[in-house]
């Protein structure tokens, strides 16, 4: 059974800088996948890869076809990218954020659709007409998260959710994403810095090192693994 | 008292017509970056348009205005795409050529298919004035005062109550993230750029009754303009609005009830305006502080 | 300093030189009046060149300097029976001061705002200039035509053994305040100042934290440019024996522009076409249709497509070809 996202020997660089190397992995429908790494070694750039903000060569298929294009046509195809530093639309109000996550889609209930997101996160309502700027760190998260919900994505892409929140926080946002997968079923490829959370969430995860995948496999081998931790998880 | 209401009066006409221009710039700068000088020069030509209509092809006025908005709004998206954009990656002094260069372009494409005669134009409006609580208020002010808060309204239920009119905001304040939710970023800067060219068609066409047609007809309105904008915050379209408003009234009375700035240094009054802003407070009355970080 | 480095750009400034000397020979009275007023534009660019090229600042204005610089001479030679040669440093260093005034606050305007602040100055200035009649001769300008401090004006003027008519005369002066100006601001520019400058352009967070002292140079900046617009503007006063608020419209600010981004920002060898460029563009567009508006129409086709062509200008083409002969 093909995956749902493939990558086969995906390369992409800045300019002069190449950022990924031949990276070949793959995330199956219904799981959760994580990408691993310490900073600089193309984790942010392999989502990039996927969503067409960086130019690269290899092939990516999703959903058996193969992906092209920019952001827009991604996001057309079903995966809603979080971006790092969470990409909410800090000016304008937290309900104007989620209507623009339902943005691709044709059938429009949007009633409906807020509510159903704002089960996950309860505060929703109440704070509607409030500028997004003003939520807190944790807050902004969640909101971006809640915004990718409301496109119905087949593919939910998150770029290191952990960064810059304290950790009940952080344990909070990982708990409603393996609620996601385990009752929606939810696909979900996380990138993230903080490995272990992220191997306790995921199935499967890629380790990067320098652009390319150094070590990859179930997240419970990754996580038995002294070596594999000591060296490149960092713990 | 009587006086002074007709002066005020006079002067919201006037800002209004700022208000429009003004709010064109702001929308522009919003959505790209870019201070477009050329936007003055885009209302000439829009307003020259609709002159032709009725004039030499007898369309009456309103469906002139409606042909005009319309020829406008692709003129504009058309500059954004295929002027703009491709500069946009450039250095700041790349894209400010390139409005001058427009600026040049239309302004000399006036004068050379119109020529550069003054020329009068009629007013849709009737001339008289009627009477409100003992002031005589003249109807062609009402009539352009009202013109533009009805294009306000419009615009305002455009941009807060449809999707699309999100999907412009978002495009503008977050161009990146906007793009990752499926927004085609391009397009609707394009349709900024079209929005602006109708909101400076808009002014120029209630101006030149008054102002009288000839290729220079938005000059001094676009400095006004650009003291509006930078008044009430670039970023800012209620700051435009207000910003020509206050603009309109404050230099009208200015002009008429003190004697030193008479009627020759509303201009340099308006640059005055934009200098002491742009030093003092540079976002203006409604901007957000930018801070530059070192 | 390495002579061997120098020898070849010294020898095409002398060379340069010599041809400027001997061209009014060549040419018709009109058409050294016309080169005349290329020298003018040329010193004006100069200075425009060491604000925009080295130092990346914007100015939409530098017609209302040229403005101060003319008027200056103007009213030194009116009012005051200044001879009109000895007018000209001095509306250097006023107008000098003035851009140095201006550059202070503009320190807190970057790009844009700094664009439009600028060309608000420069629509206004005529505004300015008729309100305070009693200064500047309001709408009516003021008139040097057969002022006796203008040399050459009525009779000819000797000079090194021979006599200049008023047109030559001009020329030579013109020519050689441009060729001081330059060498001038070549001196300027190629020592530690020039890279000061430069590093403002290329990066403003950078030279700030690498202690280059940002404010000092950007304003030293728009004084010198300002101070060359007033050399520019008083040539131009001496030349049209004639100022009135309309001299100095903002069309001149804006081809100013124009012609330092047609040469070439930042290079010296550009500005001289960029000159060249505004005194005969006029004529030029008389090629392509005799109606009103169409220099203006050619001169805003020829902006767009630059900066989608040659964004370096004439002297980016320079430089190109010359990379492309090098082996």
């Amino acid at each position: 059974m093909t995956a749902l996202l493939e990558l086969n020997d995906v390369s992409a660089r800045y300019g002069p800088v190449q950022a990924l190397r031949g990276v070949t992995l793959e995330v199956p429908e219904g799981q959760v996948v994580a990408v691993l790494g310490a900073n600089g070694a193309g984790k942010t750039t392999t989502l990039r890869a996927v969503s067409g903000t960086v130019r690269r060569t290899g092939s990516i298929t999703f959903a058996g076809m193969p992906l092209k294009g920019g952001p827009e046509a991604v996001a057309k195809a079903g995966i809603a990218h979080v971006p790092e530093g969470r990409g909410t639309f800090t000016e304008l109000s937290v309900v104007d954020n989620l209507k623009l996550g339902a943005y691709t889609r044709r059938e429009r209930n949007l009633r409906g659709d807020i509510e159903r997101v704002s089960e996950w996160f309860p505060w929703i309502p109440e704070r509607a007409d409030q500028t997004a700027g003003t939520l807190s760190g944790g807050e902004q998260q969640m909101l971006a998260l809640a915004r990718a919900l409301m496109a119905k994505p087949r593919l939910l892409m998150l770029d290191e959710p952990s960064l810059g929140l304290a950790p009940m926080i952080v344990r909070e946002i990982f708990r409603i994403v393996r609620e996601l997968n385990e009752r929606d079923g939810l696909t979900v490829l996380v990138v993230e810095q903080d490995a272990r959370i992220a191997l306790d969430t995921a199935s499967t995860a890629y380790v990067l090192e320098v652009g390319k995948v150094a070590v990859e496999g179930p997240s419970a081998d990754l996580r038995e693994n002294e070596s594999v931790r000591r060296s490149y998880l960092g713990y | 008292m009587a006086d002074f209401m007709q002066q005020v009066v006079a002067g919201l006409a006037s800002g209004s017509i700022y208000a429009s221009l003004a709010l064109a710039l702001v929308l522009i700068h919003r959505a790209t970056g870019v201070i477009n000088f050329a936007q003055g020069e885009m209302a000439t030509l829009s307003t020259y348009l609709a002159w032709t209509l009725t004039t030499n092809h007898g369309w009456s006025y309103w469906p002139a205005f409606a042909v005009t908005l319309a020829l406008s709004f692709a003129g504009g998206a058309a500059v954004h795409q295929g002027i703009i954009r491709p500069n946009e990656k450039g250095s700041v002094l790349r894209v400010v050529i390139v409005t001058i260069g427009l600026l040049l372009l239309i302004n000399g494409a006036v004068t050379w298919i119109w020529s550069g005669e003054v020329r009068a134009v009629q007013s849709p409006f009737p001339t008289r004035t009627i009477e409100i609580g003992g002031v005589a208020i003249s109807i062609q002010d009402i009539g352009t005062i009202g013109v533009v808060v009805g294009t306000m309204v419009l615009l305002w239920f455009l941009f807060q109550r449809t999707k699309i009119g999100l999907a412009m905001r978002a495009a503008s304040v977050n161009p990146a993230e906007a793009r990752l939710v499926g927004v085609r970023v391009t397009w609707m800067l394009s349709l900024g750029w079209g929005l602006a060219a109708m909101l400076g068609a808009i002014s120029g066409m209630l101006a030149a009754p008054s102002v009288f047609l000839d290729p220079n007809l938005m000059a001094a309105i676009l400095i006004y303009a650009f003291a509006a904008a930078v008044l009430g915050g670039i970023d800012s379209p209620v700051g435009a609005i207000v910003g020509g408003l206050t603009l309109g009234v404050g230099l009208n009375l200015l002009g008429t009830y003190v004697d030193f700035v008479g009627a020759d240094l509303r201009l340099p009054g308006a640059l005055f305006v934009i200098l002491v802003v742009l030093l003092v407070r540079p976002s203006g009355i409604f901007g957000h502080r930018a801070v530059k970080r070192v | 300093m390495r002579l061997g480095r120098s020898i070849a750009p010294v020898s095409a400034f002398l060379a340069l030189g010599l041809v400027i000397l001997v061209v009014p020979s060549f040419v018709s009275a009109f058409r050294a009046q016309q080169l005349s007023y290329v020298a003018i534009y040329l010193v004006a660019l100069i200075g425009l060149n060491v604000l925009t090229g080295y130092t990346g600042q914007i100015s939409l204005g530098h017609g209302a300097f040229m403005a101060v610089g003319g008027y200056t001479t103007a009213i030194l030679m009116t009012d005051y029976g200044v001879k009109d040669v000895w007018t000209i440093p001095i509306a250097a260093l006023v107008t000098g001061a003035v851009g140095f005034l201006f550059g202070l606050p503009a320190l807190r305007l970057s790009g844009l705002y700094l664009a439009l602040a600028t060309f608000a100055i420069a629509v206004s200035t005529p505004a300015v200039i008729k309100r305070f009649e009693g200064f500047t001769g309001g709408g009516s300008g003021i008139n040097l035509f057969g002022v006796p401090e203008l040399t050459a004006s009525l009779t000819p003027v000797e000079i090194l053994g021979r006599e200049l008519v008023f047109n030559d005369w001009l020329y030579y002066l013109a020519w050689t305040t441009a060729l001081i100006g330059y060498v001038l601001a070549w001196l300027l520019l190629r020592g530690r100042t020039g890279l000061a400058f430069r590093a403002v352009r290329d990066s403003e967070t950078a030279a700030q934290s690498s202690g280059v002292g940002l404010p000092r140079y950007k304003t030293l900046a728009f004084g010198v440019s300002a101070a060359y617009a007033g050399v520019a503007g008083s040539l131009f006063a001496i030349a049209t024996t004639f100022v009135n608020p309309d001299t100095f419209p903002i069309t001149l600010s804006i081809l100013l522009l124009v012609g330092v981004v047609v040469g070439g920002l930042g290079s010296l060898v550009g500005l001289i076409a960029g000159a060249v460029f505004i005194q005969f563009l006029p004529e030029w567009s008389q090629q392509v249709s005799k109606s009103p508006g169409a220099p203006t129409v050619v001169s805003g086709i020829i902006l767009i497509a630059l900066m989608f062509v040659l964004p370096m200008g004439f002297a980016g083409l320079v430089g190109r070809v010359r990379t492309l002969t090098k082996r």
